[in-house]
């Protein structure tokens, strides 16, 4: 063994030097950035375990932070349904497609929130983190992405309300419920074309930060939450179709409580531009990606 | 392929351009975007074209494994803009780079620590954040946790810790990983005396394990000793390359204008009068080179030419030599008995030898003269030639421990230090 490496370090005229650690496998390309709006899946993939800790760090410093800790997550969503049941339930009576009206809003607040909480903390997800991105190469795009998956944890333990709700109204669920979790996906692929729209913007333009609550605050009056999308005309409907987390609520609510299905017409809409809000989301981001650094 | 030298940074024409006014922060609002843009599509307004700088323009440069090389020039010379394109912080605009190995860099000491977070959390956090694995992580804990020497707070959240513990915890992490190549940016290191000097032995410790270094620094010294090589730029270039103690002496002299020798071959306007002029002035080493910097223990010569016009005085050669601050050194004559009388007319070479172990570290300039006494009591001095600030050079310590500062590797202060001998006793 020790003869073959010997012959090896002369052939390399090591033999009179010491002999230096062996040449990393690991090499590095940097060259001037592509702005092709283009995932690197194999990067990301190199870049997992970082997405994790970013994942597992937002989610201990948020339970740390509140005192009640995890209850919160509990707590918030069901205060909220209670207040939103009286205003619009049963001082405005908004229909409510035969159900009780805290079912009707919870099947729909669930997805919404999720969205709500995803789309702003990607937005403020680079901006945020510029102590991160001033110092440390890693994909950019891992804090957007970190960004809408913590919430769904949340998510998950606000739908045992839900769950809790559908056994005291005596609501069934059917085998639609399986495909729940598309609608989240839509959801959260709706949330990351917009964060990254808007993480972007945090960086570039100083009075974004002021813009956002009030832009979500428009969304959640457009996407069908308090009301049912069914009671608007048709034309209204197909407008509001153009907002992807119409789809996103219509659907989830048909499929775990058994409101009448989307319009097939009206739910391709809202995918396709949940897709085109993805797709200039990263286009934007990947084009502003290489001047993070130099701008935060 | 039969060599020994494996290239691991391969910089092939690098440059970056940066937009005038990117470089401040948060300096535009989405409202007046949207203003000047309205305003452009109705064409009361047009774009006014882009102010650009070029802070590196075609950056070439390899480094061999194992190598360790430094990297000066004034502010604004695109150091750091070199350093955070090869830690991939920033893009170039053109050209390319390429890296074989783990690259680390002490920017990124304690780069992203959360204040609400335990030590143990922060270390996988951070850890991980620097490219280390969990399981890389979990395995090197306990050694981490020990140099770190905070293992009893080790589960209390590090917004409790004082700053001290906090950089100790942050740098033991950066310790441990283990990186091919190694960036280190010394303006950006955050820290004080002593965290600067763990990074400096960290340098060292990896540099001996045949690891490559890139080191950015303003401490010619340091540079100057930890270095085998180093790359001046200027103004985004590269304006010299070779050995660390060339290039150094190159930028300190260049900076301040000065080379190691002087010519004066046109005798009518050499310095001096209508007695002595000079003709030329040379720092060399005991050998008689030209030199631009001297360790500390060797001796320097400072060899002065001179022409002697009228040999109705008697004239001296004389030196001064003055350090970085502009404080006078010392003054010294040469003293041989010859230069009592008024020598024949013609050309003279006289030689000071500075002694080793006399100068501090760092630039000294040395103003060449030949002088005569005054006539009234011998009290004052008649500056027949002379050249202020005619030559310079750079002096340093290896930093082997044997010289007037021993195991100390800070700095002195003073314009001399000179090694003393010294008497102890214990009573």
């Amino acid at each position: 063994m020790s003869t073959v490496r010997e012959t090896l370090a002369e052939r390399q005229g090591l033999a009179h030097e010491e002999e230096l650690p062996p040449l990393s496998e690991r090499l590095t390309v940097i060259r001037p950035a592509s702005r092709l709006p283009k995932l690197d899946f194999q990067e990301l993939w190199q870049y997992r375990e970082l997405a994790l800790t970013f994942v597992w760090r937002d989610l201990k410093v948020r339970y740390k932070q509140t005192a009640i800790g995890v209850a919160w997550a509990l707590l918030q969503p069901f205060v909220t349904m209670v207040v939103l049941t009286l205003v619009f339930g049963k001082f405005a009576k908004f229909p409510s497609q035969n159900l009780p009206y805290p079912i009707f809003l919870y099947s729909a607040q669930l997805p919404w929130t999720y969205f709500q909480s995803s789309f702003q903390s990607s937005s403020f997800s680079v901006s945020l983190n510029s102590a991160l991105v001033t110092k440390i190469y890693f994909p950019r795009v891992l804090l957007p992405l970190a960004a809408i998956t913590v919430p769904a944890v949340d998510f998950l333990l606000a739908s045992t309300i839900l769950g809790g709700m559908m056994v005291y109204f005596h609501v069934g669920i059917g085998p639609e419920a399986l495909l729940a979790p598309l609608f989240i996906l839509l959801a959260a692929v709706t949330a990351f074309g917009a964060g990254l729209l808007f993480s972007v913007a945090n960086v570039r333009y100083r009075d974004v930060p002021y813009v956002i609550p009030f832009l979500v605050q428009i969304w959640f009056y457009c996407s069908g939450v308090i009301y049912p999308i069914e009671a608007l005309k048709e034309k209204w409907q197909w407008i509001l179709s153009l907002n992807p987390m119409t789809g996103v609520i219509t659907g989830f609510r048909w499929a775990l409580v058994g409101t009448p299905p989307p319009h097939a017409g009206q739910f391709a809409l809202s995918v396709a531009m949940a897709g085109l809000l993805f797709l200039f989301g990263l286009t934007v981001f990947r084009g502003f990606e290489p001047r993070f650094a130099d701008t935060i | 392929m039969a060599t020994a030298t494996r290239t691991v940074i391969d910089v092939e024409g690098l440059a970056k351009q940066y937009r005038l006014g990117q470089l401040q922060a948060g300096y535009d609002t989405l409202r007046d975007s949207i203003s000047h843009g309205v305003n452009r599509m109705l064409g009361r307004e047009h774009l006014p074209p882009a102010e650009t700088i070029w802070a590196l323009r075609d950056v070439s440069f390899g480094v061999e494994q194992g190598e360790v090389m430094g990297v000066i020039g004034p502010n604004g010379a695109g150091k750091s803009t070199l350093l955070k394109i090869l830690t991939r912080i920033t893009t170039p605009t053109q050209g390319s780079a390429e890296i074989r190995g783990r690259v680390g860099s002490l920017l990124e000491v304690g780069t992203g620590f959360h204040g609400e977070l335990t030590g143990r959390e922060n270390i996988y956090l951070n850890g991980s954040i620097l490219g280390m694995t969990r399981r890389e992580i979990t395995r090197k804990l306990p050694e981490i946790v020990d140099f770190s020497g905070v293992s009893k707070f080790i589960d209390t959240p590090v917004k409790r810790y004082s700053s001290g513990m906090y950089v100790r915890l942050a740098f033991s992490v950066a310790a441990h990983l283990e990186p091919e190549i190694l960036l280190v940016d010394e303006v950006l290191a955050v820290g004080d005396a002593e965290f600067q000097r763990r990074c400096l032995g960290r340098m060292e410790e990896l540099s001996r394990h045949g690891r490559t270094v890139l080191f950015v620094s303003h401490n010619m010294q340091v540079l100057a000793r930890l270095c085998d090589r180093a790359i001046l730029l200027r103004e985004g270039r590269i304006v010299k390359d070779g050995p660390s103690e060339e290039v150094v002496a190159h930028y300190l002299q260049t900076e301040i204008g000065q080379g190691s020798q002087s010519r004066w071959p046109d005798l009518e306007t050499a310095p001096g009068g209508k007695r002595v002029r000079l003709r030329e002035v040379r720092v060399i080493d005991e050998h008689g080179r030209l030199v631009d910097s001297v360790d500390i223990r060797q001796p320097v010569g400072i060899e002065i030419t001179f022409t002697i016009l009228r040999d109705d005085v008697a004239v001296f050669p004389k030196i001064k030599v003055t350090d970085r601050e502009g404080n006078n050194a010392f003054n010294t004559v040469d003293t041989s008995p010859r230069w009592r009388e008024p020598q024949p007319t013609g050309d003279y070479v006289s030689t000071a030898w500075i002694p080793g172990n006399l100068l501090n570290e760092g630039l000294y300039t040395v103003e060449p003269g030949v002088s005569s006494l005054g006539l009234v009591g011998s009290s004052k001095l008649v500056h027949q030639a002379r050249a202020p600030e005619a030559v310079a050079f750079h002096v340093y310590d290896p930093g082997e421990g044997d010289t007037s500062k021993g195991g100390f590797a800070g700095q002195f202060r003073g314009a001399v230090r000179p090694l003393l001998e010294w008497t102890s006793e214990h009573r």
